[in-house]
C-alpha cells in the first residue's frame, strides 16, 4: 500500500468508524443485500478491500451508486460491522473529489415524471453529490 | 397533548394527503401538531460518515426546537423520521456534537429530544385501544398488507421502532382500525425507492418482489408511511392499490370520504 492509499484507507475507517478487522468473512451481509446482483464488488469485498488499502478499483466502480442504502447489512451482520458505512464513506471519497459529482443538475429533467415525489430528487442529491 | 410535528418536503406537495390526514386524524384523538416554525427539508437520507456536519443542521434545527418547548417530535414521512431520528442518535457523541453546534447560535443542542413516528405516537402516546374506541368506519373484511421498507426499522440499533425482522407495529395499527392484517415475506426488505432516479430496472426489480409477495400473501391493498414506497410500487406496476396508512385512519375514523378502493 502505498502512503497516499494509506492515507485514504485511514481516513475512510475513520469517517465512517467502522472497524474491518472486525469481519469473520461469514458473507452474510453480500447474502441479504437487496443491491448484490447490480454491484460489480459486493458489500463483504467493500470491508476486505478497504481492510487490506485495495480502495481505488472500489472508488471507480458503479457499486458504489447502486446501494440502496437499506441499511440490512448493517443490522443482518453477526459482528457489528456495517458495511453500508464503508460504502458510503467510500462514495465520499469519490464524489468529494473536484468535479466528480455523480449526478448534475442538469441531468435532472430528462429524470422527472409528474409522480414522482420531492423526497427522491433531495435523496439523489445528497447521495450522489457534493 | 401537544407536540412538535415535522411534515417535511414531500408531505407540502407530491403527498399531500399524508400530512391532511395525518392533522385530521390528530385532532380526533386529541393531539394538537404545532408545526415546527420555518423547518427545512432533511435531505432525506441519513449520513453516516462523521464527518458530514451540513448535512445534519435542518434535522438539529427541529429537533432542538421541539426540545425547547419540551415537546416530543412527530414525523410522518418514513425518511424524515429515520434522517431525524439518526441524527438526534448522532447528536449523543459529544465530539460530533461540538461541530454542529457551532453553527446552532447560543444554545448548544445534545440530542435529548424524543423523537416519534406517527406510528409510535398512536402505539405509545394516543393508544391502539384508543383508536379502537374512536373507530366509527371500522375496515372489517379489509386484508392490508403493512409495507415497513427500511427506513422506518433500520437500523434497528438507532430506530428502535419494533423488531425489525419480525415488526408488529403496523399490523396491530390495521387491527385497530378494524381491518384484518396480512403478514408477508418481503414487508420489511428495500423497494428500491433511492435508486429510482439513478437505475430505474433496479428499483422496478426491488418492488415488484414486494408487490407480488403481498399479493400472493392475499393482500388487498398496501399500506405504507412513505412517499418514495408508494410512488416506486405503484409506478413499477403494482396490481395492489397502495395507500398511506394516515388515510386508512381517517376513513376509519370518519373524517374522510370511504373510498371504493
Ligand atoms: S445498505 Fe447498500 S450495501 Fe448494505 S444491504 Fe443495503 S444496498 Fe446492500
Ligand atoms: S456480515 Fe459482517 S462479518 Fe459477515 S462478511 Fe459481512 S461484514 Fe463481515
Amino acid at each position: 500500500m502505498n502512503n497516499k492509499m494509506q492515507n485514504l484507507r485511514d481516513e475512510i475507517i475513520l469517517r465512517s468508524g467502522v472497524n474491518p478487522s472486525k469481519c469473520m468473512a461469514c458473507g452474510k451481509c453480500s447474502a441479504t443485500c437487496p443491491a448484490y446482483n447490480e454491484m460489480e464488488y459486493h458489500p463483504h469485498q467493500f470491508v476486505s478491500m478497504v481492510k487490506s488499502g485495495d480502495i481505488e478499483p472500489l472508488l471507480a466502480s458503479d457499486s458504489l451508486y447502486k446501494c440502496l442504502t437499506c441499511f440490512a447489512c448493517v443490522d443482518r451482520c453477526p459482528r457489528g460491522v456495517e458495511p453500508a458505512k464503508l460504502v458510503e464513506a467510500v462514495r465520499l471519497a469519490a464524489i468529494r473529489q473536484q468535479g466528480a459529482n455523480h449526478l448534475k443538475p442538469d441531468m435532472v429533467p430528462d429524470m422527472l415524471d409528474d409522480d414522482m415525489p420531492q423526497q427522491a430528487i433531495v435523496s439523489a442529491f445528497r447521495k450522489y453529490t457534493k | 397533548m401537544k407536540a412538535s410535528y415535522f411534515p417535511g418536503c414531500t408531505l407540502k406537495n407530491k403527498a399531500t394527503h399524508l400530512d391532511i390526514y395525518a392533522r385530521k386524524c390528530a385532532d380526533v384523538l386529541g393531539v394538537t401538531l404545532e408545526e415546527i416554525e420555518e423547518w427545512q427539508c432533511c435531505g432525506g437520507v441519513f449520513t453516516t460518515s462523521k464527518d458530514e456536519v451540513a448535512t445534519k443542521l435542518s434535522s438539529v434545527r427541529a429537533l432542538k426546537e421541539a426540545k425547547a418547548k419540551n415537546q416530543p417530535l412527530i414525523t410522518v414521512c418514513s425518511a424524515c423520521h429515520n434522517v431525524i431520528k439518526q441524527t438526534n442518535h448522532a447528536m449523543e457523541d459529544t465530539q460530533f456534537a461540538d461541530k454542529v453546534n457551532r453553527y446552532m447560535g447560543e444554545d448548544a443542542y445534545d440530542g435529548s429530544a424524543t423523537v416519534y413516528h406517527y406510528l409510535e405516537m398512536l402505539r405509545d402516546l394516543v393508544g391502539f385501544d384508543k383508536i379502537k374506541e374512536k373507530v366509527v368506519n371500522p375496515l372489517t373484511g379489509k386484508k392490508i398488507g403493512a409495507y415497513y421498507g427500511c427506513l422506518l426499522l433500520r437500523p434497528n440499533k438507532v430506530m428502535q421502532m419494533d423488531d425489525p425482522e419480525n415488526p408488529q407495529i403496523m399490523e396491530d395499527f390495521i387491527r385497530a382500525i378494524g381491518a384484518e392484517p396480512v403478514v408477508y415475506a418481503y414487508r420489511n426488505e428495500c423497494c428500491g425507492g433511492y435508486i429510482a432516479m439513478e437505475d430505474p430496472q433496479s428499483a422496478k426489480k426491488k418492488s415488484n418482489r414486494v408487490t407480488e409477495c403481498a399479493q400472493i400473501a392475499g393482500a388487498e391493498m398496501i399500506v405504507t408511511a412513505c412517499p418514495l414506497c408508494k410512488y416506486n410500487l405503484v409506478k413499477n406496476g403494482s396490481e395492489l392499490p397502495v395507500i398511506y396508512f394516515t388515510e386508512l385512519l381517517a376513513e376509519a375514523l370518519g373524517v374522510k370520504e370511504v373510498s371504493n378502493e
